[in-house]
């Protein structure tokens, strides 16, 4: 097979596709969110788990469950390692990192930015292709919009 | 019916027509020969189609309808030229035929003709039109979107009820369940060929039990009509719906047939200028079909480009063409039922089958099946092809489809499947060609 799919599936990529770092939904979630990409039918609902005695909120974890891609799958496997005990700034830091990461056609991103997005560095080659970049960035639009749900409606969460 | 197999194309034949299609040569991902198998999602246009639009832009270009200048009169020749082309070819009236901008806009066109006859719109004339509660309208399980939606709608606007026929496991239409089809159903409205499945559905049946319970009878002929001898008439259809881009013709331009009688029957959907007889501040009388289903400049150009290429069907023979996918089919569906870990969303015989294959690669997502595949030159669909209820019903939540039309060739499918056979072992899964 061909270079360009070998840097697309990076072997981390399909790692992550396989193992599936946070599926399966837990109870007691401070957020949840819904999110469907129209054009595959694609889905996911990404949990968000809120550390409890924190002055400021911290996300203890993320589960989600979803179908879709292994561009997609992976993605969510990646966000739910490196967003385990980050509080908000950090996650919204990750979460605009990597949208530039999807915005830079498959141009790497100076080394500060790649240190902080680790495994999801290796998403670099998505960028080259607009019909997946969707694919990459669904569960990162879930989990900004169950942590806003988390941190506005505290009384929503999920049962334990 | 034909009782002897029509002759097929010769590959002198095939090679011309492809040189037709300037696209075809073109390569893509850093100089891989294209692989188009994704004709029924759109076309690929040959010339005599862009340069009769061309033309009509260049050389006759006006409204028509209107205006007393000779360009106003060549450019209304030829948009009703057109007409009487695409009428041919379907084997029905010339007045029977409207244009719309796509097929979509045909299916929602008599769903809101129905709801505007429902409101008393058309009065009494359009009485046969009319729905309410205890009233039913009948769909299948393996629509597209576009022939379901509005009629999800048109019943949550009058009351009605929508019911469905099922489908099997091997994605036909299942006949067993014709006898959703009763004496409250006052249409039924189903696809002459799955964009999913390919499944040729069983039409005299269908009409049958219909035309024994008095309701009327739609066909979406998207599929149908760019691959097959279609006559409308002879189905006996009330309506049919079907759109220029995927029978080599250009994007804008859909086609609504509908029996005289009915379109005389029918209130308008849109309104406004070059539909009407008398307007006055109070109220406005229509104009005859097909003219009062007409509202606005119209798609002149496209409909010039549609007729270059109903023609050019008409030329190479309806029967010729559908004798050569006829064995693209055959070659398309063995070959994807063959290899290991691959299952058709379809049937697997290729009777009463478009080369429309739809297919489920296990452990691998059909987004990663393309994307293999497109590294290789090759282009499929991948997704719901907007058909979610029927992906549903075969168990999956989207495939991956290739489909081919008249200038595909033997050696492109056979690309295709070499390439398939490898997606599985490129994502760490066994697989090969069986």
């Amino acid at each position: 097979m061909a270079d360009a799919m070998e840097q697309l599936y990076q072997q981390v990529i399909l790692d992550h596709a396989r193992e599936k770092h946070g599926f399966g939904l837990a109870p007691g979630a401070a957020g949840e969110s819904f999110q469907v990409n129209p054009t595959c039918g694609d889905e996911v609902r990404l949990r968000v788990h809120l550390a409890e005695g924190t002055a400021a909120p911290v996300i203890e974890r993320v589960s989600w469950e979803g179908l879709g891609c292994s561009i997609s799958q992976a993605s969510l496997s990646v966000l739910s390692d490196l967003v385990a005990g980050a509080d908000v700034t950090r996650a919204d830091q990750l979460t605009e990192t990597f949208r530039a990461l999807m915005a830079g056609r498959g141009q790497p991103l100076d080394a500060e930015r790649e240190d902080l997005l680790g495994d999801a560095g290796a998403f670099v080659g998505v960028a080259k292709y607009p019909a997946r970049i969707k694919c990459a960035l669904l569960g990162w639009m879930a989990l900004r919009d169950a942590l806003a749900h988390a941190l506005t409606e505290p009384s929503t969460v999920t049962p334990d | 019916m034909t009782t002897t197999a029509p002759a097929s194309l010769t590959a002198a034949e095939l090679s011309a027509i492809r040189d037709d299609f300037p696209l075809l040569e073109r390569t893509v991902r850093g100089g891989r020969p294209l692989v188009y198998l994704d004709s029924a999602a759109t076309s690929q246009k040959p010339e005599c189609v862009t340069d009769a639009e061309q033309d009509f832009y260049l050389r006759r270009n006006a409204a028509v309808h209107r205006g007393a200048h000779q360009l106003a009169e060549e450019a209304t020749e030829a948009y009703e030229r057109a007409r009487a082309a695409v009428a041919g070819l379907v084997g029905v009236g010339t007045g029977e035929i409207v244009w719309t901008k796509n097929a979509t806009e045909a299916i929602n066109l008599v769903a809101y003709a129905m709801s505007n006859a429902t409101l008393g719109r058309g009065g009494e004339a359009a009485a046969a039109l009319r729905l309410g509660p205890g009233d039913e309208i009948v769909v299948t399980e393996a629509e597209h979107h576009a022939n379901l939606v509005p009629w999800q709608e048109l019943c949550a606007r009058t009351g009605a009820t929508l019911r469905w026929l099922g489908v099997t496991d091997e994605g036909r239409i299942d006949v067993g369940t014709l006898g959703v089809i009763n004496e409250r159903t006052r249409l039924v409205a189903f696809a002459h060929a799955s964009n999913v499945t390919g499944a040729i559905a069983p039409v005299t049946q269908i009409v049958a039990a219909a035309r024994a319970v008095g309701a009327l009878v739609l066909l979406d002929a998207c599929q149908s009509v760019p691959h097959l001898p279609v006559d409308l008439r002879a189905l006996d259809v009330d309506f049919a719906a079907f759109s220029g881009h995927k029978m080599l013709g250009p994007t804008g331009i859909g086609v609504l047939y509908g029996r005289a009688d009915l379109l005389a029957a029918m209130p308008p959907f849109l309104t406004g200028g070059s539909m009407v007889e008398v307007v006055t501040m109070e109220s406005t009388t229509y104009a005859p079909p097909p003219q009062r289903f007409e509202a606005g400049t119209q798609m002149v150009a496209q409909t010039v480009g549609l007729n270059a290429a109903a023609d050019y069907l008409a030329e190479l023979g309806m029967p010729a063409l559908a004798a050569h996918e006829a064995e693209l089919t055959e070659h398309l569906v063995r070959g994807v039922a063959g290899i290991d870990g691959v299952r058709v969303l379809g049937p697997t015989d290729a009777t009463d089958r478009l080369a429309v294959v739809a297919f489920d690669v296990a452990g691998v997502h059909p987004h990663d099946v393309g994307q293999i595949l497109d590294d290789a030159g090759i282009a499929i669909r991948v997704g719901h092809h907007c058909a979610q209820p029927v992906h549903r019903r075969l168990g999956v939540h989207a495939s991956a489809r290739a489909s081919a039309s008249i200038y595909t060739t033997h050696d492109e499918i056979e690309t295709f499947l070499e390439h398939l056979a490898g997606v599985r072992s490129f994502f760490g899964l066994g697989g090969s060609r069986g």
